[in-house]
């Protein structure tokens, strides 16, 4: 079978998924969940219960009106018996719903779902997965119906499922398909109907080849054939949407522009399962599969969690700690976000949580060596920029220059402080020369629009001033 | 929950680094130099030839240190660059060459060529070269002459029996006279050249074992393939052009040595990928006609020096960025 992948860059860490052959246990529901209201790219939700109410498991407790959103449901059943800022696994803090747990697991209704994908219309589909909740959950939990909407002159020739999951540690995506597969082949269907592509590819990592050859079989025993499973090379990072359309299809994403420019579109395995379970069962996203894993927590495993569920409760129902927790991570190693305390809660992007001791600390050393320009962060660049000169330059304020070496391409991979022999913190200054960039954009558009604005508030009064002349010209005359 | 079990730290990701450290690149330079430097001894005799490595290598680390405490920065010691400049210094040098002068030229490496611009990685001329040609300016007669292969006895150093580098052989009497050297046989020149049995610096005779090091670190990625290869094999083609025998053209002289272990030299080559390849092929250029043209035979050392002053310029050749459909000029680097 060929190997795909994309040509420059990327790296091969040490996989460390010892919970590859832990297939998914579901966790208690919490007494107390934590829910925050905004769990995805795009607008934020408004709550639309209040302190003292009654939920159900599966009733809407935040929506919005704005396109680019979906609405958050509640995950058990109790009181609501707060609605606060809490804190948020990307670091900030975000208005959530605290509902306490009367454990009778009661559901909002009768969960409905479409009888056959050939009776029902795209618009059905479509409102379905965005009444549902249903967003990107590979972490970048951009709302899926809004991405199965594309601009009417989009056509979008392929549907590819990212079963690539590169970051090492992780293995939910492995386990969802696994034990799911009949869900991802009925998700990626229901998105190919949507978006009236012709094309299905589901895309594994090498390392993953059981899941492969399950997956095939299935697309085979249904006789499905505009599906196809292809490998796609291990290498870090795969899974990235822009690296996975290159491997896949060979083609680039121009800057600024999504995946549909070049005619596809790219799901996460988890999200293609939870579009089948929203469209075939109309069941709401209120939980999903996470990868608890790392030197720290007493037993590995992949558990089914409701969101809102926090990791307090996690390290309980898995039996604890073995060592002093030194570092806690929402996602993989590579990209995941490191924790400043143990109230964050389980939402729809939490992909793993990862649990380390001391010895991660010796993994990120603070003590950076000077650059010796082995240009290693240049040849494993996936993107193809030269972080080491965007790092001089941040590190010299020159902001224009990390502008000019195009740090707003960056995609954060953190491949190049990896790779880095002198440990330098070259991925975290690279995106702060580009988060610095964006913000000056956005002040440099405001300025420009308000100044556009006041002359042409200018030009009305000089115009209305000439009328009335002209109008006391006529008096006078 | 137990608090005392909890005390979190917040970082940036990533959060796991790769094992490659400085030092461990450094090792792998070192490593990758052995079947050189113990050719080196094997030819030109353990005795005064260790003498000369031991001498080159700890001149440059207490220089390192001295560099360190007069600069008032981290010991840099350790991370073992200053030992392979030293080591890389002592097979630029004639087997007979002074340990004061080898001294002198680990000092001038180590403090003229790396510290003055900053230290490790500042560095903008190869450190090793930058001590070279110091000593060959300043005491240009110890460093042209040349031991002839299991002549130089332990000591004195004066014992051996001097003769010329193929290279000088060509350059003063030709290349039917050099051949005569080897009954005739351009086979057995080249098995000689190949293996290592001639008159030159101490690590630069053995093309094979040259070629092993820079294999192991191509194959380790500690050093790209494009800087040899294009250096390397520039010479070949470009010495057929002049009619000069290329295959004696790249197994003689420091040519080995040189684009695997010099033109490498983190600081002073391109970070670019393209760039190393032109590099490369600059380098191979340069050193053909300074072979050709120039005044003494060899035109490696100064191939490179003068090359690494163009360094800022292939550093601008920069790769194509994802998504980026045409390569955008960019004027302001």
């Amino acid at each position: 079978m060929k190997e795909f992948t994309f040509k420059t860059g990327g790296v091969y860490p040490e996989e460390n998924k010892m919970t590859k052959d832990s297939p998914f246990v579901p966790l208690t529901p919490p007494a107390i969940a934590v829910i925050p209201l905004s769990q995805h790219i795009g607008a934020p939700n408004t709550p639309i219960i209040k302190v003292g109410d009654r939920v159900k498991i599966g009733q809407v407790i935040g929506s919005a009106n704005a396109f680019v959103s979906a609405p958050v449901h509640a995950t058990i059943s109790g009181e609501v018996v707060a609605m606060e800022l809490r804190p948020f696994p990307l670091g900030t803090k975000v208005q959530s719903v605290i509902i306490k747990n009367d454990f009778k697991e009661e559901w909002v209704g009768d969960l409905k779902g479409i009888k056959s994908l050939e009776s029902s219309s795209k618009e059905d589909l479509i409102k379905n997965i965005r009444d549902k909740g249903i967003v990107g959950m590979g972490g970048a939990t951009f709302p899926t119906a809004v991405k199965l909407s594309p601009p009417k002159d989009k056509v979008i020739d392929v549907v590819i499922a990212n079963g690539a999951e590169c970051e090492p540690y992780l293995t939910t995506d492995y386990r969802v398909m696994m034990e799911y597969s009949e869900k991802i082949i009925n998700g990626l269907l229901i998105e190919m109907k949507i978006t009236e592509a012709k094309h299905g590819i589901i895309a594994i990592e090498t390392n993953k080849k059981d899941a492969v050859l399950l997956l095939e079989e299935n697309v085979k025993k249904r006789r499905i054939d505009n599906i196809e499973v292809i490998l796609v090379k291990t290498k870090y990072p795969q899974g990235g949407e822009k690296q996975l359309i290159k491997a896949v299809l060979g083609k680039e994403v121009p800057v600024g522009e999504l995946p549909l420019e070049v005619g596809a579109i790219v799901q996460n395995v988890g999200t293609l399962k939870a579009v089948s379970e929203a469209v075939f069962e109309g069941k709401p996203l209120i939980e999903r599969g996470v990868t608890v894993s790392g030197s720290a927590i007493k037993r590995p495993g992949n558990y089914t969690i409701r969101i809102g569920t926090t990791v307090t409760d996690i390290i309980q129902q898995t039996g604890g700690l073995t060592k002093k927790l030194r570092k806690l991570i929402f996602g993989g190693p590579m990209m995941g976000i490191a924790q400043s305390t143990l109230e964050v809660p389980v939402t729809k992007g939490t992909s793993g949580i990862l649990f380390f001791g001391e010895e991660v600390l010796e993994m990120a050393p603070q003590d950076e060596m000077p650059c010796i320009r082995c240009s290693r962060c240049v040849d494993w660049c996936p993107i193809g920029l030269m972080p080491l000169l965007i790092d001089h330059a941040w590190r010299r304020e020159d902001i224009k220059l990390t502008e000019t070496l195009n740090a707003t391409d960056c995609i954060e991979c953190g491949v190049c402080s990896y790779v880095c022999p002198s440990k330098r913190h070259l991925t975290e200054n690279v995106r702060n020369a580009k988060q610095k960039i964006l913000k000056q954009r956005k002040i440099e558009a405001a300025k420009k629009a308000a100044f556009e604005k006041i002359k042409a508030l200018k030009e009305k009064k000089a115009q209305e001033a000439e009328e009335k002349l002209g109008e006391g010209e006529k008096v006078n005359g | 929950m137990d608090e005392n079990l909890v005390d979190l730290i917040v970082t940036s990701s990533p959060h796991i680094r790769d094992k490659a450290k400085v030092s461990l690149i450094m090792r792998g330079v070192l490593i990758a130099l052995m079947p050189a430097t113990i050719a080196g001894l094997y030819f030109f005799g353990v005795g005064h030839t260790l003498g000369v490595i031991i001498v080159s290598i700890l001149s440059a680390v207490v220089a390192e240190y001295l560099s360190c405490l007069i600069f008032r920065t981290k010991a840099t010691v350790y991370d073992l660059s200053a030992a392979v400049t030293g080591l890389l210094l002592a097979l630029t040098l004639p087997p007979s060459s002074p340990y004061w002068m080898v001294a002198v030229g680990a000092f001038v490496a180590i403090i003229l060529g790396k510290w003055i611009f900053g230290g490790i990685g500042s560095n903008p001329f190869n450190p090793a070269l930058v001590g070279r040609a110091f000593l060959m300016i300043s005491w240009p007669t110890y460093m042209t002459i040349w031991v002839k292969p299991f002549t130089q006895s332990v000591f004195p150093p004066t014992s051996a029996i001097t003769t010329a580098t193929p290279l000088n052989i060509i350059k003063l009497k030709g290349f039917s006279e050099l051949l005569t050297m080897f009954d005739g046989s351009r086979l057995i020149m080249y098995k000689s050249l190949f293996l290592g049995n001639v008159a030159g610096s101490i690590g630069e005779t053995s093309a094979l074992l040259l070629l092993i090091g820079g294999i192991v670190l191509i194959a380790k990625k500690i050093i790209d393939w494009r800087i040899p290869a294009g250096f390397i094999g520039t010479v070949f083609i470009l010495s057929a052009v002049f009619n000069r025998d290329p295959i004696f053209s790249i197994l003689s002289g420091g040519l080995f040595l040189g684009a695997f272990f010099m033109a490498t030299d983190y600081s002073s080559s391109p970070i670019t990928v393209k760039g190393r390849l032109w590099y490369g092929i600059s380098l191979g250029v340069l050193t053909v006609i300074f072979r050709q043209f120039g005044a003494s035979p060899e035109g490696i050392m100064f191939s490179i020096l003068i090359m690494n002053c163009f360094v800022p310029f292939f550093d601008k050749m920069l790769p194509r960025v994802y998504g980026h459909l045409a390569l955008k000029r960019r004027t302001s680097i």
